[in-house]
């Protein structure tokens, strides 16, 4: 391994990782207002973002404090939400898997949906990258993504007491899930799931403690895991 | 929307909860599984988790508002559609958003 090599791999991370600010911008910025709003001061609303740093999972949190939802299911909600990250450190081992103890931490906290696409996509596209190069490669993503996304959750809370009751914030949150959600459906087993969510959510929206969402959740999960099955099997028999 | 009635011992056990849970889903195969194979149903569900708590969580929101008392209201379920047709043919995160957006804040004023 020479290290020049892999500041370059570093340098070709950060450029890849430069139009995702675009994207972490408004939704730092959104987390930031919305956290305001719902009570948080400035210094937990940073320790918040920082140390999840994970957004769709911090919106759905602040969203069930905001409904009085006991504890436990917002931490299970939200905590649901950020599953596919496990799915990700899976699907980032075989790759990363020989890296010092050290760094591969220091790459979980830092293992989101951009810097997780970014990699594979580069890994498997060169397989002749060694571990230094792939974690240079990686970490070089994160760096313009991470501050930014600090910065204007910093900016948002802020900001946040300052913006008039007449503007309709009070939908900026439903806009930005639907907004997520949208670009994920991309498999018909993605589209099941998504449905059969929205339809068993409003069937148990009745339930106590918020559990609605945690029953409507797993229930749409296995819809579309079964999905894919049914799909698979029928593309094997062709 | 509810200011400062949160309690403060809730927000810090949800806090602290989530950011030793986060970082533990994002530990646990690549710091302490290794290179071991994972059982392809659990990876089958593990890829549809964000995809059905996220429309479950949003689907009330959308359909009784908070804003009107839990009414069905046609400017928000309007842009709720613009959001979700856009952001899917687009695959564009911040294209659903602004339009979304721009359609709630156009009809709220043209609606009054």
């Amino acid at each position: 391994m020479s290290s020049t090599t892999s500041k370059s791999w570093f340098w070709t991370g950060f450029r890849h990782g430069i139009p995702f600010v675009l994207v972490a911008g408004p939704f730092g910025t959104l987390f930031g207002v919305l956290a305001t709003e719902t009570g948080l001061n400035l210094t937990e609303t940073m320790i918040f973002a920082i140390t999840v740093f994970a957004g769709a999972a911090q919106f759905t949190a602040l969203q069930l404090m905001q409904e009085h939802a006991p504890v436990l299911v917002v931490l299970a909600s939200a905590l649901a939400v950020n599953m596919r990250m496990a799915m990700y450190s899976a699907s980032l081992t075989p790759y990363l898997g020989a890296a010092p103890f050290w760094q591969r931490a220091i790459a979980a906290y830092f293992t989101v949906d951009q810097s997780y696409a970014c990699s594979v996509a580069m890994y498997e596209a060169r397989p002749e990258m060694n571990v230094p190069e792939r974690m240079a490669y990686f970490m070089g993503v994160v760096t313009p993504l991470a501050p930014m996304w600090y910065l204007f959750t910093l900016m948002g809370a802020v900001l946040g007491k300052r913006i008039p009751e007449s503007v309709a914030i009070d939908f900026a949150l439903p806009i930005a899930f639907l907004a997520m959600i949208a670009p994920m459906l991309r498999t018909p087993a993605h589209v099941v799931a998504a449905v059969v969510a929205c339809v068993t959510s409003i069937l148990a929206a009745g339930m106590p403690f918020n559990l609605g969402l945690i029953v409507a959740g797993i229930i749409a999960m296995m819809a579309g895991a079964q999905t894919e099955l049914v799909i698979e099997r029928r593309k094997a028999r062709r | 929307m509810t200011t400062g009635t949160l309690d403060p011992t809730t927000l810090w056990i949800v806090i602290i909860g989530m950011a030793f849970g986060s970082f533990a889903l994002r530990f646990v195969f690549i710091g302490l599984v290794g290179n071991r194979p994972l059982p392809p149903w659990l990876l089958r569900h593990l890829r549809y988790t964000a995809v059905a708590i996220l429309p479950a969580l949003v689907t009330p929101l959308v359909i009784w508002p908070s804003a009107t008392d839990g009414q069905p209201d046609p400017a928000r379920l309007a842009a709720a559609t613009v959001t979700i047709t856009v952001g899917y043919f687009t695959k564009n995160v911040i294209a659903g958003m602004v339009s979304g957006a721009a359609t709630l804040l156009v009809l709220i004023y043209l609606l009054g």
